[in-house]
């Protein structure tokens, strides 16, 4: 005997539409965020901090108390509201220019504190907002619009692992990656950012979960074809997978 | 209750900053104002409050821009090559309109410089540094005592406009000690209903600076103006020394301000009629309050330890009605009082001539 799921729109999301293109998957994250945050419970409790990049205006879609933050500085904000606040639950949420470029420091330094707040970060292998440029996960050959031939790992180096580089610190209670390319895979990342939640809740310290992530505009395919690509393109490179769980170990 | 105490003046800020009520302190070592960051480590944790060594300034400006935006009394401290790299983050912290604290213990500049004193970073200060329109309130303390009033007095000021308040000092200040009077005082608390406490019985809060939607940005930009407006209109504050009377102003600021008055008081002595004014706020300028002394001056000798940075406010004060003279030191040099004297002695045979 199965049951039919009846899904409802989280409370937390408001009714506005969203500015992301057809097929983004900022809006499937955030979507997931607002449904976390109403079984929670801890809408009156929580704070954002929004990136610079595409999601900067994320407190139009999720109705709770956020901050914006300079590009990359996102984990230093987020540790001053921490800090100031530890009864207040946090979370970053950045992408991958913000996170694994600029603000490259500031995430390494947050996560080696063990920084009790959590961090989503929404990798997209490109740089959305100004229009599609190479980031450090952008993967050899794809084209952007600074590596017209595609990328040039002779000259621009090789996609930046991140959790893979996050998970040399023994401070992070929480890394994994995951994707939102199949409903399968959008229920996995939805656990999982559950859990990075939880942990926070419980004190444990910095979790991080990167999602890969459609840009159908910017990579230049459509909104279905650019799901295909995760799975077929990405996910070879980055491998979804937990990297650590303190959690579970214990 | 009040307290006789001997102080370096990084330690009097400190101490300040705990008396002026500052719960959070985000600070990165640099040298000349470190003895500022080690006591913050020690003290704040004893009193229950905050302290974190950032992996950078600009981590550290971050830091207090959360803290800030959360509604705690924030504070960062550095020194000139440091407060460059703040500059992105206080930008954004006055765009926000968050109040914080931010301490530039001036050193030789531009570049790595050298660690000695310096007032080069008066521009910096006082007309941006941070991309687009804002101010800071800046208060220039020139002894070990003010180093700990101001610095108490500014997380108020701060609380009082949601305005970012910076101390400008300079390795002289910060370095040398003073007794010191320390008063336990009570912060003025204002409700700070628009920070980030979770979206409890009321909106969103939100700490922007960005508003994509047409003309909302010129808006804030038109209500921070007004907001400038009315600190200057409140909080312009100037030192005067003898000034009723002079017919050379020396106008200084800091460390250059306590030369400048053992100059006048020797000038005193021999007769000669020279005051000082001493800007106390740098932002807003006392331009009012030197104007309000032009029908008897003749002369005005501005003294920094820059090229003559603060002394292109004072051209602007006097619009052209005496003659504006400057005298300055860079790179860590600091002008002497003999130095100063000949300056003016200079100026005035000019005078009787
Ligand atoms: C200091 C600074 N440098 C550059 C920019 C321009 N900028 C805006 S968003 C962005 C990149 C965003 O890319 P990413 O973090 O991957 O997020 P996405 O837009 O793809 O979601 C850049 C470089 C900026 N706003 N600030």
């Amino acid at each position: 005997m199965s049951e039919t799921p009846v899904y409802t729109r989280p409370e937390t999301l408001t009714d506005r539409p969203m500015a992301y293109c057809p097929g983004c998957g900022h809006g499937i994250a955030q979507t997931l965020l607002a449904g976390i945050i109403d079984e929670l419970k801890i809408r009156e409790r929580i704070v954002g901090v929004a990136p610079v990049g595409c999601a900067v205006e994320t407190y139009n879609y999720l109705d709770i108390d956020m901050s914006e933050a300079a590009h990359g500085r996102a984990p230093a904000v987020a540790t001053g509201i921490k800090r100031a606040r530890p009864d207040l639950v946090v979370f970053g949420y950045q992408g991958d220019g913000d996170l694994a470029s600029i603000g490259l420091a500031e995430i390494m330094h947050a996560a080696n504190r063990g920084e009790n707040y959590t961090t989503i970060f929404i990798n997209n292998t490109i740089y959305g907002m100004t229009g599609g440029q190479m980031a450090p996960t952008t993967l050899p050959r794809q084209k952007t619009q600074t590596t017209p031939l595609g990328r040039d790992p002779e000259t621009t180096g090789h996609p930046m692992r991140m959790c893979e580089i996050m998970a040399t610190l023994d401070s992070p209670c929480l890394i994994a990656r995951t994707a939102t390319d199949s409903v399968a895979n959008i229920r996995k990342t939805r656990a999982l950012m559950l859990k990075a939640f939880r942990y926070q809740m419980e004190g444990r310290g910095f979790s991080f979960i990167e999602i890969l992530s459609a840009c159908p505009t910017y990579w230049r395919l459509s909104p279905k074809d650019s799901m295909d690509y995760i799975g077929q393109t990405l996910v070879p490179v980055f491998p979804c997978r937990i990297f650590r769980d303190r959690g579970a170990e214990s | 209750m009040s307290e006789r105490v001997l102080m370096n003046g990084n330690e009097a800020v400190g101490e300040g900053a705990i008396r002026g009520g500052c719960d959070c302190y985000f600070g990165y070592p640099i040298t000349p104002q470190n003895e500022l960051t080690a006591y913050m480590a020690v003290h704040m944790p004893r009193h229950e409050r905050v302290f974190v060594q950032a992996e950078s300034e600009v981590a550290a400006i971050n830091m207090v821009y959360g803290a800030a935006g959360a509604g705690a009394r924030a504070m960062t401290s550095s020194s000139s090559p440091g407060v460059s790299l703040k500059q992105e983050g206080m930008s954004y912290i006055a765009g926000a309109g968050l109040p914080m604290v931010i301490v530039n213990v001036q050193r030789g500049g531009p570049g790595l410089g050298n660690i000695d004193p310096a007032q080069g970073d008066y521009f910096q200060a006082v007309k941006g540094g941070g991309h687009g329109d804002y101010r800071l309130l800046v208060l220039a303390p020139a002894s070990v005592q003010e180093m700990h009033d101001f610095t108490a007095e500014a997380f108020d000021l701060a609380d009082r406009y949601r305005n970012p308040v910076m101390i400008l000092a300079d390795g002289r200040l910060g370095q040398m000690m003073e007794p010191l009077t320390l008063r336990t005082r009570e912060p003025e608390r204002v409700e700070k209903t628009w920070a980030l406490t979770g979206k409890r019985g009321r909106a969103q809060n939100i700490v922007r600076s960005y508003f994509s939607v047409e003309g909302v940005l010129e808006k804030n930009n038109l209500a921070l103006q007004e907001k400038y407006r009315r600190i200057a209109e409140a909080e312009t504050r100037a030192d005067c020394y003898r000034m009723d009377d002079a017919e050379l102003a020396l106008v200084a600021y800091g460390t250059c301000a306590r030369l400048a008055k053992a100059v006048a008081r020797a000038c005193r002595a021999d007769g000669l009629r020279v005051g000082v004014l001493r800007p106390v706020t740098l932002w807003p300028w006392p331009t009012e309050i030197l104007r309000s002394h032009l029908d008897r001056l003749k002369q005005v000798l501005v003294v920094e330890m820059s090229a003559g940075q603060m002394v292109e406010d004072v051209r602007l004060a006097v619009e052209g009605a005496v003659p504006v003279h400057f005298h300055g030191r860079m790179g860590g040099g600091v002008p002497s009082v003999t130095g100063i004297r000949a300056k003016a002695d200079e100026i005035m045979g000019r005078i009787s001539r």
